[in-house]
Order: C-alpha cells, then sequence, then structure tokens
C-alpha cells in the first residue's frame, strides 16, 4: 500500500496544480484549514484518494494520519470515486420510522450499486446520511443539492429513471 | 489579581477546600484526600504529557447543586460547587461507563499480554465488577504485527486517545490517528496502513501509556527460548544501563532498586552462555563518538555532531529531517556494538563460528526491536544483534522460569565485554550520554585529567537544555533534548540556523532510556521514573572507573583488536549509515 500512496503521478497535474494554488493562497495558519483544503479538493478531484490526501497532508505539513482521520469523519468526504449523482437518504429518527429504509433498498436496488460505492454506470453513489434536519418531510431523499420530501416508494423508480434518462430538472 | 481572588471554595464529600480557580474536579478532589477512579486520564504534567479527553466517563461524580454527573478529570471546579464523588449517582454511574466499555472488550485477560498490568481489569476488580449487562456489537478489527516492534490490537481499544497524545503531541510522529466516527471510530494509521509501512520511529511511547492490551511490545520470548533450548547455539545476551534500574519493580522492589547482580544470575538461570554487558558497548562509544566530536571540530564539520544511541530519534531524523542527515554521529547504537564485537572479536578469541553465535538484547526499549532488523546494522551477513527482549519480556520469562528473583545472589558479567565504567551507566538518562562523551572528549583535546567528572548542568528533567563545556579555552556547547516534540524543535532551529551548537544529545522518550517503551509500566507517575534517574546516577557515582577510555577491556578492545579509536576496523565494525526515508 505504501507504494500506492506515495505515488502522485497518477493524479490528474492539472488538478494537482489548481490544488497548489489554491493551498499558496490560504491566509493564516494553512493546517487549521484542512477542512477548506479538502473540501476544495474533493470538487476538483471528485473525491479524495489516498495519494490526494497524503499529498495535501505534505503541502500542509502536518501527518497524513490526522488529514486521513479527517476525511473518514465526514460522510460529506469521499475515499471512493463518486457517482454524477450523490443520493443521500436520511436515516435519521423521523425518516426511519417513516420507511427510509426501504426506500434506500429500492434505490440501490435500481441504481445496481451497493451503499457508498458509485455504481458501474458511474452515474450513482448512494448513500445513507444522519439527520439532515428536514424530519417535517420525512422520508427524505437529496440527490446532489436536490431535496425530495415525503418520499413514496412507489415513486422512487420514477425519480431515478428520470435521473437515468438525464432530464432530472422535470417534475 | 491577587492571589485570593484566585481562590475558590467547594466542597467534596462535605468537606470544604478551597483551591485555585481552574482547578479540575479530579485535582480537587486529590487535595481533599478523596479518590476518584481515571482511565483515559493521564497526568504526566513535568513531561509535558497530559491527555485529557474525557472519553472514557469513568471518572464521573455528581454535582450536587445541579444533580448532574460531571466527568471529574476535565470539569473545572466552579465557586460554591458541591462535588460527591461517592453518591449513589455517581458510583452507578461510573459502573455503567466501565460496563459499556467491557461490553465491547475481549474477554480474554487470561491470555492477554497486559494480563496483571491492565488499567481496564484494574478498574473491573476496584468497581467490584461482577457481570456485564450490557450486550452489543462488538469491534471486529484486525491485529496489526507488520512491524517488528509493536503489537496492535484495535479490539482492546478502549478509545482513551492516550496513544495519540503521544504520538502527536509528545512526540510529534504523528502516526496514529481516531479515523471514522461513532461505534466504528478506531485508533489507526493513516489508511489503516500496516504499521511496518508507516513513518512510525517505533519509540514505544504509545506502548509506554496504553492502559490496555491494544498496543504493546512484538514479544520475541518463544524465539529466544528456542535458541536458547538449541544445543548448537551460542547464546549471548547483553543488559541495557536502564534496565538494571527498573526490573526490579516487575518482582515488587520500589522503584529504582538496582538489581544489576540479580538480573546476571537470572540470565544464567535462564540458560544464557554468556551474559555481556551493554555498558561495555556505552563506553566503546563515547571514546568512538568522543574521537569522532574531535576530528570533527578540528575538520571543520559538519557541526553540530549529534548523539546517535536512540533508534527512536535516529528514524526520527531520517524521516522528519532528510536534510540534516550529515549530522548524527556515525557511530552504532552500544547494542550493535556489543554484537558486533561478540561475532567478531569475542568468537575470534574463543574459536566460535559466529554462525553459531545468537545474540540477545534486554532492552528498556521497543524501537530496538527496529534497529536490530536494519540490514545497515549487520556484519558479514550477520546481523549484530539477532533479538531483542524488552525488560518486560524478561520478567516474564523470569517468571515462566519460576525463578524467584529475591533470592538470587549477586552475579557479575561475563568477559570479555563486560566491564563498564559509571560513565557507561549514565547511558540510561537523559543528558547522560552527552555527560559521558564531555569526561571523554575532555580529556581527548586538553590533554589534561579531568578532576571534576560530575558536569550537573547538564543533568535534569527539563524538555530542552543548554549548557557550555570549557576546555582548553574552547567553549563547547551542548545541547540536550528529550522527548521527540523537543528534539524537533531543536533541530528546526539548527535547520534554520537560529542556534548554533557543537554537541547534542537526543533520546526519544520522556527522561530517556529509563522511560522507554519497554519499560515497566509507570502508569502515569513521573516520580518512578526520576527514581530510575536517581539510581542511574547512584551507580555512576559508585563506580571505581567513571571515564569510558579508562575502562581497562575498552582499552585491551583496542590493543588486541580495533587499534586506535576511528581506525579502519572500528569504522567498519562499529560505524553506520543512515537514509533518507519518506514521511508517510
Amino acid at each position: 500500500m505504501r507504494k500506492e500512496i506515495l505515488d502522485t503521478t497518477t493524479l490528474d497535474q492539472e488538478g494537482l496544480k489548481k490544488l497548489d494554488a489554491y493551498i499558496e493562497g490560504l491566509r493564516g495558519n494553512k493546517e487549521e484549514q484542512l477542512i477548506h483544503v479538502l473540501h476544495h479538493a474533493q470538487q476538483i478531484f471528485g473525491y479524495l484518494p489516498k495519494n490526494l490526501q497524503w499529498y495535501i497532508a505534505n503541502q500542509l505539513n502536518m501527518p497524513s494520519a490526522k488529514v486521513n482521520g479527517v476525511v473518514t469523519f465526514y460522510s460529506l468526504f469521499s475515499e471512493e470515486p463518486r457517482g454524477k449523482y450523490t443520493v443521500s437518504v436520511c436515516m435519521g429518527t423521523a425518516c426511519f420510522v417513516k420507511g427510509a429504509e426501504k426506500v434506500l433498498d429500492r434505490i440501490l436496488e435500481l441504481t445496481k450499486s451497493e451503499k457508498g460505492k458509485m455504481s458501474d454506470d458511474g452515474l450513482f453513489t448512494v448513500q445513507d446520511v444522519r439527520c439532515i434536519g428536514a424530519c417535517g418531510l420525512a422520508p427524505v431523499v437529496t440527490i446532489n443539492e436536490k431535496v425530495y420530501g415525503n418520499v413514496k416508494i412507489n415513486e422512487v423508480d420514477d425519480i431515478i429513471r428520470r435521473y437515468k434518462r438525464g432530464d432530472q430538472h422535470a417534475s | 489579581m491577587k492571589l485570593i481572588d484566585k481562590m475558590i471554595n467547594c466542597t467534596v464529600n462535605g468537606m470544604d477546600i478551597t483551591v485555585e480557580k481552574g482547578t479540575s474536579v479530579l485535582d480537587a478532589a486529590a487535595k481533599a484526600g478523596v479518590h476518584i477512579p481515571t482511565l483515559c486520564h493521564l497526568n504526566l504534567h513535568d513531561l509535558n504529557a497530559v491527555n485529557q479527553s474525557a472519553n472514557c466517563r469513568v471518572c464521573v461524580v455528581e454535582d450536587e447543586n445541579s444533580g448532574r454527573l460531571v466527568p471529574s478529570c476535565s470539569q473545572e471546579v466552579y465557586d460554591g460547587m458541591n462535588i460527591e464523588t461517592d453518591s449513589l449517582k455517581a458510583v452507578m454511574g461510573r459502573r455503567t461507563s466501565l460496563e459499556l466499555l467491557l461490553s465491547n472488550h475481549p474477554q480474554d485477560c487470561l491470555t492477554c499480554i497486559k494480563n496483571l498490568d491492565c488499567e481496564l481489569q484494574s478498574l473491573a476488580h476496584e468497581m467490584n465488577i461482577k457481570e456485564i449487562h450490557y450486550q452489543g456489537e462488538k469491534m471486529k478489527h484486525p491485529i496489526d504485527t507488520t512491524s517488528q516492534a509493536i503489537h496492535k490490537d484495535p479490539n482492546k481499544c478502549i478509545m482513551c486517545r492516550r496513544c495519540i497524545t503521544m504520538c502527536n503531541d509528545v512526540q510529534t510522529v504523528g502516526v496514529l490517528s481516531p479515523l471514522k466516527r461513532g461505534f466504528d471510530v478506531v485508533v489507526a494509521t493513516a489508511f489503516h496502513m500496516d504499521m511496518g509501512d508507516t513513518s512510525c520511529t517505533y519509540c514505544g511511547q504509545c506502548v509506554s501509556v496504553c492502559p490496555t492490551g491494544a498496543l504493546a511490545e512484538m514479544d520475541a520470548s518463544s524465539k529466544v527460548w528456542k535458541r536458547l533450548n538449541n544445543p548448537k547455539k551460542h547464546v549471548i545476551v547483553q543488559v541495557a544501563p536502564a534496565v538494571r534500574v527498573a526490573l526490579g519493580e516487575e518482582f515488587g522492589y520500589d522503584p529504582g532498586e538496582i538489581s544489576t547482580g540479580k538480573i546476571v544470575s537470572a540470565l544464567r538461570r535462564l540458560g544464557f552462555d554468556t551474559v555481556f554487558d551493554t555498558n561495555f558497548g556505552a563506553d566503546l562509544t563515547i571514546v568512538e563518538e568522543a574521537k569522532e566530536l574531535v576530528d570533527r571540530i578540528e575538520g571543520g564539520g559538519p557541526m553540530p555532531m549529534l548523539t546517535s544511541c536512540c533508534p527512536a530519534w535516529v528514524q526520527f531524523i531520517e524521516q522528519q529531517f532528510p536534510e540534516l542527515l550529515d549530522v548524527p554521529s556515525t557511530c552504532k547504537s552500544p547494542q550493535s556494538m556489543v554484537g558486533s564485537l561478540a561475532k567478531t572479536y569475542y568468537a575470534e578469541q574463543n574459536n566460535i563460528d559466529p554462525e553459531d553465535i545468537t545474540m540477545v538484547s534486554i532492552m528498556p526499549c521497543v524501537a530496538k526491536k527496529a534497529e536490530a532488523a536494519r540490514e545497515e546494522l549487520s556484519v558479514e551477513g550477520h546481523y549484530n544483534v539477532d533479538y531483542v527482549l524488552t525488560t518486560r519480556e524478561l520478567a516474564r520469562m523470569i517468571k515462566e522460569a519460576a525463578i524467584d528473583f529475591k533470592t538470587l545472589r549477586d552475579d557479575s558479567f561475563d568477559q570479555l565485554l563486560g566491564e563498564s565504567t559509571g560513565a557507561a551507566a549514565i547511558f540510561g538518562t537523559t543528558g547522560g550520554v552527552i555527560e559521558a562523551a564531555s569526561r571523554t572528549a575532555y580529556e581527548m583535546v586538553t590533554g589534561k585529567e579531568l578532576k571534576k567528572v560530575d558536569f550537573k548542568d547538564l543533568r535534569g528533567i527539563d524538555g530542552i537544555r543548554e549548557a557550555t563545556i570549557e576546555m582548553n579555552g574552547t567553549k563547547l556547547r551542548i545541547g540536550i533534548a528529550h522527548e521527540l516534540g523537543n528534539a524537533r524543535k531543536l533541530l528546526e532551529d539548527i535547520r534554520d540556523g537560529k542556534s548554533h551548537f557543537d554537541a547534542i544529545e537526543i533520546m526519544a522518550c520522556p527522561g530517556g532510556c529509563i522511560g522507554g517503551g519497554g519499560q515497566p509500566y509507570h502508569h502515569g507517575k513521573s516520580e518512578i521514573l526520576k527514581k530510575r534517574a536517581e539510581s542511574i546516577y547512584k551507580i555512576d557515582m559508585g563506580s571505581e572507573v567513571r571515564k569510558s577510555h579508562e575502562n581497562p577491556m575498552v582499552k585491551k578492545v583496542y590493543k588486541d583488536f580495533l587499534e586506535t579509536p576511528g581506525s579502519k576496523r572500528a569504522k567498519e565494525l562499529l560505524h553506520t549509515t543512515y537514509s533518507a526515508k519518506e514521511r508517510i
């Protein structure tokens, strides 16, 4: 694994330049701005592979274990490649009681993916998340920035189909 | 602010006491003579190592004013606070916390390496836990045995984070970190890498503070037993300076008991064919190192010269300061020097094939295990040292062999590599190596006899110390650091040209080798380390010869075999090289 982590040549070099410029432009204690750097890196690369985390650790002069600790703490950071659409199913108490688990299972079935892993067609990454604070809309599913409330199990097929077709904006 | 403004009043179990503002409930209770059980808490404040994560909730007490349970280690006392440490609510609160921890802990105490030395086990006993009322999911993580030095079993981890404090805050190595969150949290290396692949220096300070068996030494005793039971092998053992002032603790002696003679005796009883003294190697190291220092001063550098006996420190500089690799002394550590000579000089003198020699070291250190496996530390395909046992492993072997340690008579080391001076003894504590080197360098430089051998300015417990020694008009500027975080500060200043020293001693562990990761557990009591240090100086004071270059056997080795300090043969056998390593 050591070799794989130390090898940053497999990363998009243009992306690294962008990231370097971002880090360069940070003011004050850079180590304290780790979360911003990670957020920015994920925007550039789509996810945070191990060698990228190591690269960031070096740029910020901090241990890679600490970087990895932060990345694995926040569910919005991903160490795996992510699909075009991130489907988050809220598993807070209200959503759970209102059948979120069934919704999640159905979405996984439809997208032919495993929880947290990108679907083979590269379109979806389905994950469960903690309470997102929209209990009045339970059960809640978010797909990228869009929020779907009061999701009924028989509506799930339609929502996912629209994303597959690429006309998700049609309501 | 006047002192009176800083003082506040509180009540602990009905007793009125006055404490300084900012005092923790735990310390306030201690002031009232009340003991509160703790687990994650660690306070080695004079060594700058404090873990106050309030994670385990084993130290909760009741705040009578609010009726709430508060963690006493991190809760500060407020004016008028009324603390009950033994109310039913407090006692039950602590029991619940402990039972929850136990519900997710393997129940294999009988065969655990920490059996009878485990803080979790002691608490379960103290709190009279007879049954664990909770049953739930258990962690299931792979056990890491990939490094030569440290055994990591995350399933025994209770998330106290002491190891993280040591690894990150004290040592600034940063190999361990909590990963994930909630129930999934695990103290791990970055990306769950094998320990052997990380930048771990193997200082073992994580091991020395781990309350359970989650972090421990890689036990080499069964391999050593195998060699001891092989009649074809000539098994030699050597004992480090710091072991003799600590091993006694494992057999009920007070900290600081000097048990050199009994250790030699025990080793013979265990079946070792020859018992050498690492202190002999320490004397030899000093002679080589002093020569190197004098050569560097006269030859114009590179300066400063850094000591190289501490393997964790060597790993640290290779990884963290690869641009400074020309400054450490090229001298091998004392254990390697003894190993090197045992397989050459001693083998030759006694007509033993080096192939048949097994060299075992008893060390206060887990990093020595990794050092022994360094390719650079071998001569003609033979590793200088084959196996390293920590002080704790030796204690276990002695117990296993049912040897009654306390009744053993005092025995002395074998020759040719068994004679040592007071200068070698002090290798075991911070400041000792540089003091020993100064005694020899002084006489090498000035050609005069050093009358006052005690360099008291070099002693002490401060993390970074500086002193100047006058030699024939030239001033030798000396720096000393113990704990790797302090070493880092010193090195950064050198790299940035902010400080100028001629010689620097660095030891990775708090207090030096006496506080090594392989020593009997101090369980957070820094006075134990102080007692060990005092005894080290006592050995020095009581020694007839107190300068390394006056060790008669060292002189003999040069006369018979090595010729002169720094000779071609000495360079071959007693010196080594360093290489930069990627930090990960």
